[in-house]
């Protein structure tokens, strides 16, 4: 079993108390950092342990702390723990369970990059973790690890927990800022940059959760520690959130480059497909990233190769699919949450997440034709690239890997009127008669 | 109804950030705890709090969907049905449920008690399928699980059902 860093203590008794968080350890990285460290020089450490964002880009945290523009706007640093994504349930654990941790990442975070206003933005169905974000937050202004001069030191940082109220789109970070200016959900055109005209206009961090959470640890083993873990590009361990058809679902914490096959075969992890089925396809970083082929199954789960397999590592949610699914209703499914929260912004994502929907279920019902897998993937070339933001490109993903993998099985429902495989399927709906008949 | 005290927290809020506007989302949460869903009074009451107009607070409130913009039942039930949940077969424990409450998803139970709503995926993929009442997690549901947790409710509630 790997060495845990993020998850670490995630299952002690009471751990979400200031008094057993500081048992364990807890707030020794805060004063470490206070007392040993120049904020440039935690910008620095990030950049050597090579943590990059948990979110879904991936994008490197030293560098992006470092991007921040130099003037005389107050800056601001905004936790993005509007956690949506289909597929992953890591940042609601880590709030629920061990908010101190993550508001320790928040505090080393602010003092690294000069901010004295932080907002912690909960998605606003996570009622429990909003809560406990917020018990911590009181906690800790009471501990004087929040409010004026921390720990005794010149730093002084206040932070507010803002609670989303039911829209994917405030995890895009230019339409969390909007939010939490108090607008309509709606992203902003880059650039500008967060890291030069962000939130009330002055220079804005945004990292995601479990981002955040990772760097007490950092600061406390050191960025070299770190760096020894995961592969030569991909460093560290994250979460990774395994679910749909799999024995043991659940949230694995591993290191980078771990193959897929680990997670999902493992004992120790997924255990295996689900009625020991064979695997059909995994979706390995959120229903937002390219689907992969059951070929992929040795792609070592770190960014650059999961990139070259043909997808992304995304937000770390790994969604298996069994040989019992049918393709088109799974991906039907997931074209209908992007219809559902596209913000109706900008025309090609309003329209195409639409249409692609409605397409998808006249497939799905039998009521499809030929030309209509053809017209998919037109129109999800006319929404990718061309919508005001990533929410977009994100609501093709699934179609255009879909079809390039499965397209047997589109073509299927157009001349059969039914699925091929899975429950929806005549073979299935035949066996099934058979089995009551001999009963 | 909105309380004094319920406008002086939002009054509060609108002081509490970098900029008074920030506080209207908080500010909606506050008037809807208040009253259920949002009323007229309740847009009129954070507009005041916050010096905006009801026009533009209105906009806010009607862009995200936790903003109910009619009442609801005393329990609200969203059950996932994104992609982890599909995939474990919530579909059929939303008909489950429609069956036990008599109501189609999107309905509110004629007595006012129980709303059923499907949900964009809810962050509680590895124990799929999962629902949430009133804002709680509940996991790993079966079709028994689902009835235990309604006849729970159904005796909070004082609800006499037939058999």
């Amino acid at each position: 079993m790997p060495e845990l860093i993020i998850t670490k203590n995630l299952d002690v008794p009471g751990i979400d108390s200031l008094a057993v968080y500081q048992q364990y350890g807890g707030y020794t990285a805060l004063a470490k950092a206070l007392r040993e460290y120049q904020p440039d020089a935690l910008v620095e450490m990030m950049k050597v342990s090579g943590l990059r964002g948990r979110g879904g880009a991936g994008f490197p945290t030293g560098l992006k702390w470092s991007f921040l523009a130099k003037n005389n706007m107050p800056r601001y640093l905004c936790c993005n723990s509007d956690e949506s994504e289909p597929g992953t349930c890591k940042d609601r654990v880590l709030m629920e369970r061990m908010p101190h941790r993550l508001l320790e990442g928040v505090i080393i975070t602010s003092y690294a990059c000069h901010v004295q206003t932080a907002f912690i933005y909960v998605r606003g169905e996570l009622t429990r973790a909003a809560e406990q974000v917020e018990k911590a937050v009181d906690e800790a202004y009471a501990a004087g690890l929040l409010g004026s001069n921390i720990l005794g030191s010149d730093f002084s940082l206040d932070v507010i927990v803002h609670r989303g109220a039911g829209a994917y789109i405030c995890g895009e970070e230019s339409a969390l800022m909007e939010s939490l200016e108090g607008r309509r959900g709606y992203p902003r055109l880059k650039p500008p940059f967060p890291a030069v005209v962000g939130l009330y206009g002055g220079p804005t961090v945004i990292n995601n959760c479990e981002t955040l959470a990772t760097v007490p640890a950092i600061v406390a083993g050191g960025a070299e520690w770190y760096a020894s873990f995961g592969t030569e590009k991909s460093k560290g361990t994250r979460i990774f959130c395994l679910s749909g058809q799999v024995k043991n679902p659940g949230n694995y914490e591993l290191p980078l480059g771990v193959p897929m096959r680990t997670l999902i075969y493992d004992e120790a992890y997924g255990g295996g497909i689900l009625g020991d089925r064979e695997l059909k396809a995994v979706i390995p970083g959120g229903s937002s990233t390219f689907i992969l082929g059951a070929d992929k199954i040795d792609t070592p789960l770190d960014y650059e190769s999961i990139a070259a397999a043909g997808s992304m590592l995304g937000s770390g949610g790994v969604i298996v699919i069994s040989d019992e699914t049918c393709i088109v209703g799974a991906i039907a499914r997931m074209s209908e949450f992007y219809r559902d929260e596209s913000c109706g912004k900008c025309t090609p994502c309003r329209e195409g997440t639409f249409w692609m929907t409605e397409i998808l279920e006249r497939l799905e019902h039998g009521h499809g034709e030929m030309r209509d897998i053809d017209l998919l993937l037109d129109i999800c070339d006319n929404v990718s690239g061309k919508s005001f933001c990533p929410l977009g490109d994100a609501a093709t993903s699934c179609i255009t890997s879909g079809i390039r993998l499965f397209r047997e099985e589109f073509e299927y429902h157009v001349t059969h009127g039914h699925c091929l495989t899975g429950p929806g399927s005549k073979q299935q709906a035949h066996e099934t008669v058979q089995a009551v008949g001999s009963r | 109804m909105i309380s004094e005290q319920a406008k002086q927290r939002m009054r509060d809020l609108a002081s509490r950030y970098p900029v008074a506007r920030s506080a209207v989302m908080p500010s909606l949460h506050i008037a809807q705890l208040e009253e259920g869903y949002i009323t007229a009074e309740g847009l009129q009451a954070v507009a005041e709090a916050i010096n905006l107009t009801i026009d533009d607070v209105e906009s806010i409130a009607t862009f995200y969907t936790m903003y109910y913009q009619r009442p609801q039942g005393k329990k609200i039930i969203h059950v996932c049905t994104s992609i982890s949940c599909y995939l474990r077969n919530c579909d059929a424990l939303v008909e489950h449920l429609e069956q036990r409450l008599q109501i189609k998803r999107g309905e509110t139970t004629p007595d006012g008690n129980y709303s059923l709503k499907t949900a964009e995926c809810i962050a509680a993929c590895s124990s799929a399928p999962a629902l949430q009442v009133n804002g709680e997690f509940y996991e790993h549901m079966t079709n028994e699980r689902a009835d235990a947790l309604i006849d729970a409710l159904d005796q909070e509630l004082g609800i006499e059902r037939r058999v």
